[in-house]
Parts: structure tokens; C-alpha cells; sequence
């Protein structure tokens, strides 16, 4: 390739070839998965991913009529307990996940940053439900402030992050952490796509083991 | 690095596949999670008790209200000893080993209790001159004599029956009973709750000072009691009612419940230690010698790729 064709595009095409080089499209959307991958185990990830939506959704639908509407109104009401519930199943489906993912040791074979993208995922996630409990303007509020100022206060975060600054709270509820966890989210998922699915331990790529039988009688005779 | 040379896991793309539908599996899934999520919520609802105010606080229990109002008029209170972020208190602050953190943010959200719970409520209100009166004679008393003052009638109200203002024996309380009684008939009113938050402009979202008298009394801690949320009864992760709460602060919570912990003049502090080195523990899996090793040991994996091992070895 030409020097003037390798810098077609300038930066735009500079970042476009990367891209593809790291995730051409086959990669990113792919239409299979290796036969090993068999499993109910695999299903909460995307369980996970599917609450998310959901999560984001309902919180959505309650950010459109502001944070007291649910208070007052039986539609607010069911949409503040559709918010709730789908946090309560993304927060079980990802934990299966971490499980799942920890006992799989998936961060083998260049993929310890899909787990930490993962794991802070998690902490990110823990974060938010605890800022969405302070913001409810009710007396679960009042008491979770109050009591969770001490633990923020006692290291020094409580300075910065005052727990019972219901507008401070809203505002990272509502844009700085789903902003954190969404960004993680897709950088997670780019990862997964890019490495693809953890083989099992201890596999052997079956070019490799192929060889290792062929090659396998050579080695007897030559110890016999 | 070590653990990268040995790692000899091949690339995934080396093995044979099978057709993988991946848009419909998330379409799948996103409609089976909301079908849940709309059960769930139609069954279950979700809990939303009513928040103490301050005037429902004067109103249901007003002999903890006037005790309280007197601790943070004599600066006894909780809050006003707390130390940062809030005060300057000598000998406040948790550590955590030798780090005071607490102290080392500073006080970046300062609280004077008496000024900003009792004494500014009162001046901005249209008060009886009596009311003035007792105010300008607290602003005029020697520090040594608020602090009798608020002592002695402490010690009275707890001394009285049922902490009844009205029932307290004769004694040199200064001003402080005319004080106190002034400031419950403004939060029985209301306004007290209004005052709390009028910190110079209309619109308002900053409910530190509310909270704080609210969290210095008895009736706050006594209702969450009574709905099983105080910190012996696994604290914050639970939630009003039948709901499941925030169970994944069980790890969190758990430690309150042990010795060192519990029994901790830092407990606190050394909770947020423990769980941050467990969290950054948890980011670090892969680096950690042994804790990487789990996965192999256990055994686990052999279940989850049964199909994979059987056809395999």
C-alpha cells in the first residue's frame, strides 16, 4: 500500500481502520459461537444485559414526570415499582454472571480487562441502586442517608459526596453513574466480542491437539 | 508478567462453532425480563412510607424533640460533636490505622447547630418579645454559662416524667426552657421544616440540616426500629416493608455484626477499609496468585462445559 493511500482518510480514516481491525463486523455480530459454549450459565449475561434495558427504561419513564410524581400518582407508583423490580433482577443476573464468569476464570487468554470492565461494572451498579435509594423522598431515604453519611463521612468521601444533598444524589443517580455504568457497559461488551467466549480450561485448540496425536505414535517409538 | 507467559489459553475462533443467533437471544431476553418486571411490579408494588418532617416529629414525640433541640443549642448533640465534614471538634474523627481520613477532607459542609437548627429559625420568625428577650440573653451569656445553662436543663428533662417540658422541677436554665418551647411551637406549626431548608434562596434541594436534627433525636431511630433497619438488624440493606432491599450490601452490613468491627470506636472507617481492599480484591482476580487458581480447584467449570470435557477427554 502506498504511503498516501495508508493515510487515506486522515484521522477519521485512521480511527475507521483500527476499528475494523479490532472489531470487523463478523466479529462484533457474529452469526456463530464455538460448540463449546453450552451452557445455562451463558444466558445471564445477556439477562443481565436485557435488565439494564429495562433498568434504564423505567428510569427513564419516572425521569420524564420528575421525582415526586410517583408519590402522587398510581401510574407513577407502578412505573416507580417497574424501576424497582428491574433493578432487583439485574443486580441477581449479574451476580450469577460474576459467579459464573469467576468459576469459568474467563479472564484467561488476554481477557483481564473484560472481568475488570466487569467487576467495576458491578461496584458501579452497587452505586447507583444505593444513590436511587437516597433519592426516593421517602423515610427509606431519610434513614439510608443518615445512617450510610457515617461510612462516607469516617474516609473522607462524605465531604465531596454528601449523601444527604437530595440534589446531589439525583444528579448522579440519574446522569453521572448510568453515564459510568453505560460506558463500562459497552467497553465491556466490545471486550467480549473482541476475545469472544473464554474456551474452557485446560482446552486445547484443536489444530494443536490434532497434531499432538498425529505426532503422538512418532514419540512412542521413539521412547520404545 | 508471569501469569501472561503462562497462560497458554488458545484463541476461541480456533475451535469449531455452531450457528449463534445473537440479536434474537437479546430480543428473547429483553422481552422475558420485562414480561417479569411488569409481573413482579403488578404483584408486588414497591414500599413508600411517608418522611418524618420535623413537624411530625414535635407533634408525635415533643419531649424528644425539646431534648434533642436543647443538645444542639448546647452543642452537645451528636451533630454538633461529629467533627468533619460538619465542625471542628477536638478528638472527633474515625481512622483508619493511622490515616485520618475523616479529618483530612475537612469541614467542607459546615453545621452549627445551635445557630443554624435553633437560633436563626427563631431570629427569622415573628416571635412574642418574650422569645426576643430570652434570645438576646443566650447571644449576651458567657459560652460557660449557655453550657450550664442547657446542662442543667437537660439533666431536668431527663429527670421529669415522660421528658415533659411542662412537668420540670424549678432551676437556673437560663433562657433555655423559653428557647425550646418557642422552637417546638414553630415546628408543631410547620415552619420549622420550612426554616431548616431556607438557607437564603426560593428553591431548594440541599436537606443536610433536616436530616441531621431529624437523625440526632430518639423518634427516627425508634421507627426504624420498629421496621427492622437499625444497624443490629443487618442496617440499610433492608427496606421498609416485605421487599428485598439492597441485598448485595450483605457483605457490607455483615461486618457491623462481628467483632472488631462492631465493638470499633472506627468501625466505620475500618468497614470502608476492609471493603475497599475486598472490591479492589475483586477487580484484581485475574493478578492474584492462589484466588486465579480457585476456578481450576473447584472444579465448577467442569460442569458448566460438561458436553465440552465429555467429548473431549
Amino acid at each position: 500500500m502506498s504511503d498516501t493511500g495508508a493515510r487515506a482518510g486522515g484521522w477519521t480514516g485512521a480511527v475507521r481502520r483500527r476499528a475494523v481491525r479490532a472489531l470487523p463486523p463478523e466479529k462484533l455480530l457474529p452469526d456463530t459461537q464455538p460448540s463449546y459454549m453450552a451452557s445455562w450459565i451463558y444466558i445471564f449475561g445477556v439477562l443481565t444485559l436485557a435488565s439494564l434495558l429495562v433498568v434504564l427504561a423505567t428510569g427513564g419513564l419516572l425521569a420524564l414526570e420528575g421525582p415526586g410524581w410517583w408519590h402522587v400518582s398510581a401510574t407513577g407508583k407502578y412505573v416507580n415499582s417497574l424501576h424497582l423490580w428491574s433493578v432487583e433482577l439485574f443486580m441477581f443476573f449479574m451476580v450469577v454472571h460474576l459467579w459464573g464468569k469467576f468459576f469459568m476464570a474467563a479472564w484467561r487468554g488476554r481477557r483481564a480487562m473484560t472481568w475488570i470492565t466487569g467487576a467495576v461494572a458491578f461496584l458501579s451498579s452497587v452505586g447507583t441502586a444505593f444513590t436511587g435509594y437516597l433519592v426516593q423522598q421517602n423515610f427509606d431515604s431519610q434513614w439510608i442517608s443518615t445512617q450510610a453519611k457515617d461510612g462516607l463521612n469516617s474516609v473522607g468521601i462524605g465531604a465531596y459526596f454528601n449523601v444527604l444533598n437530595f440534589g446531589q444524589m439525583l444528579m448522579w443517580h440519574i446522569v453521572v453513574l448510568p453515564l459510568v455504568l453505560g460506558l463500562l457497559t459497552v467497553w465491556h461488551l466490545l471486550l467480549v466480542r473482541r476475545r469472544g467466549i473464554v474456551p474452557p480450561i485446560d482446552a486445547t485448540a484443536p489444530q494443536a491437539q490434532a497434531q499432538a496425536q498425529a505426532s503422538a505414535p512418532a514419540v512412542e517409538e521413539e521412547q520404545s | 508478567m508471569k501469569w501472561r507467559t503462562a497462560d497458554t489459553t488458545p484463541e476461541s475462533s480456533s475451535f469449531p462453532t455452531r450457528p449463534y443467533d445473537l440479536v434474537k437471544e437479546v430480543t428473547i431476553a429483553l422481552v422475558v425480563v420485562a414480561l417479569l418486571t411488569v409481573g413482579l411490579a403488578a404483584v408486588f408494588s414497591s414500599p413508600d412510607d411517608r418522611p418524618v418532617t420535623v413537624a411530625s416529629w414535635s407533634r408525635a414525640d415533643p419531649a424528644d424533640f425539646t431534648a434533642t433541640a436543647v443538645t444542639e443549642l448546647g452543642g452537645t448533640s451528636t451533630s454538633a460533636q461529629y467533627g468533619a465534614p460538619y465542625n471542628h471538634t477536638p478528638g472527633a474523627g474515625q481512622k483508619l490505622g493511622p490515616l485520618g481520613l475523616q479529618n483530612a477532607a475537612g469541614v467542607r459542609i459546615p453545621v452549627d447547630t445551635a445557630r443554624d437548627f435553633v437560633l436563626r429559625p427563631l431570629s427569622s420568625s415573628p416571635e412574642p418579645a418574650s422569645v426576643t428577650a430570652a434570645l438576646s440573653t443566650w447571644n449576651a451569656a458567657p459560652a460557660a454559662k449557655q453550657q450550664s445553662w442547657t446542662s442543667a436543663y437537660t439533666d431536668a428533662l431527663g429527670k421529669a416524667p415522660d421528658g415533659d417540658p411542662a412537668k420540670v422541677a424549678p432551676g437556673d436554665y437560663g433562657p433555655v426552657p423559653t428557647i425550646s418551647t418557642a422552637l417546638l411551637d414553630l415546628a408543631r406549626s410547620g415552619s420549622l421544616d420550612g426554616q431548616l431548608l431556607a438557607e437564603g434562596g426560593f428553591y431548594q434541594s440541599d436537606y443536610t440540616h433536616p436530616l441531621l436534627f431529624l437523625a440526632d433525636g430518639s423518634y427516627l431511630p425508634g421507627l426504624a426500629d420498629a421496621q427492622h433497619l437499625t444497624g443490629s438488624q443487618w442496617g440499610m440493606m433492608n427496606e421498609t416493608g416485605n421487599y428485598p432491599g439492597q441485598a448485595w450490601l450483605w457483605l457490607y452490613t455483615f461486618w457491623y455484626q462481628i467483632d472488631p468491627f462492631k465493638s470499633s470506636h472506627n468501625a466505620d472507617a475500618l468497614v470502608w477499609g476492609t471493603m475497599a481492599l475486598l472490591s479492589l480484591g475483586l477487580v484484581l482476580v485475574p493478578f492474584i496468585p492462589g484466588v486465579r487458581s480457585i476456578p481450576r480447584w473447584t472444579r465448577v467449570h467442569r460442569l458448566i462445559w460438561r458436553d465440552y470435557y465429555r467429548s473431549h477427554h
